[in-house]
């Protein structure tokens, strides 16, 4: 899993972006929200070079996004190191061939969605999301990519939720 | 290295967006931009060429349509120094939020934009991988107008005339 080096300057004026709105999507639930960190264009460009920092000269052709936060992140990390960015949808958003893999949610069941061919045999991928939860969603892209022959270096999250810890 | 000009780039773009019949339903030719995404030189040129145009234009606020308009809008948004703003589905963005409603083929959408995410007198530009009937780009226009935030321009990959 990714984690910041706590000792660089960046992580506070990036933390300190992310909102807090209580009882979203439902009671109890404190969620966090990065919309805040995207209205500031130093924070957000500092989040996104870190990543790059971390993710560059690591030979990593493939950076997955989660639909739809991770195609915020994603995609500008993917153009700075080079790689192809591929989009893990809900069903039915990707046109043409798909693969997919279902998971699991508190209450029943989700599933995710990969274009055949997009990754090959080999390549070395990252996994991009907003946050990581449980990391169900994230589990479930590893194994599109797995099942596609990927190597999965590692899952790349602005967020971790320690407390939801399950992996 | 021979020097590429924009014409060029613009072909190979448009040479690796794919079309698939009959998605997602019978008789709509679908313009898949996916194709685009894993070409990485294709996928920079195209950015870049956004970047260009409206790059030194005075352009704070970058806004794009979920969800195809999240891959675009943030690369445009970090290279001009401006912020993204995500303009959803109902019920994604937490907080407080303003909406508008705007027709489909068959029956109504809405779209939210956060509320204080822009501020009057701002400059934006509105962000989606197509632009086929303008329906969910006018419900972002009025979103963001509704707040006093002069539009400049929609930037679309692809439009398609004929639905003009």
């Amino acid at each position: 899993m990714s984690a910041f080096r706590e000792e660089d300057p960046r992580i506070n004026s990036i933390r300190t972006k992310i909102r807090l709105v209580p009882n979203f999507p439902k009671q109890g639930i404190d969620f966090l929200d990065i919309t805040t960190l995207l209205l500031d264009p130093k924070a957000f460009k500092n989040t996104i070079d870190m990543f790059v920092e971390r993710y560059k000269n690591k030979n990593i052709s493939v950076v997955a996004g989660i639909e739809a936060r991770g195609f915020i992140f994603g995609p500008p990390i993917a153009l700075a190191i080079g790689a192809k960015f591929v989009p893990l949808r809900k069903p039915r958003k990707l046109p043409g061939e798909v693969i997919s893999e279902e998971y699991t949610l508190e209450y029943g069941s989700d599933c995710l969605e990969m274009h055949l061919g997009a990754v090959q045999r080999g390549e070395c991928a990252l996994v991009v999301d907003d946050l990581v939860a449980t990391g169900g969603t994230l589990c479930a892209a590893m194994n599109l990519l797995e099942r596609a022959g990927a190597e999965v270096v590692e899952c790349a999250c602005v967020i971790e939720l320690p407390a939801l810890k399950d992996r | 290295m021979a020097s590429e000009n924009v014409e060029d780039q613009i072909q190979k773009i448009s040479s690796v967006i794919r079309v698939i019949p009959d998605f997602p339903k019978p008789g709509i030719m679908f313009q898949d931009i996916s194709t685009l995404l894993l070409d990485p030189k294709a996928f920079k040129d195209s950015i870049d060429l956004f970047v260009e145009r409206y790059k030194d234009r005075n352009i704070s606020v970058v806004a794009g349509i979920e969800a195809r308009g999240f891959i675009f809008g943030p690369p445009i948004a970090l290279a001009i120094g401006a912020k993204f703003v995500p303009m959803r589905k109902p019920g994604k963005l937490p907080g407080a939020v303003i909406r508008e409603e705007y027709p489909l083929e068959y029956g109504k959408d809405i779209m939210e934009m956060h509320v204080g995410a822009v501020n009057a007198g701002e400059r934006a530009i509105v962000v989606d991988d197509l632009i086929a009937t303008g329906g969910t780009l006018r419900a972002a226009l009025n979103l963001l107008e509704s707040v006093g935030v002069e539009v400049v321009e929609c930037a679309c990959l692809i439009e398609l005339p004929e639905l003009k």
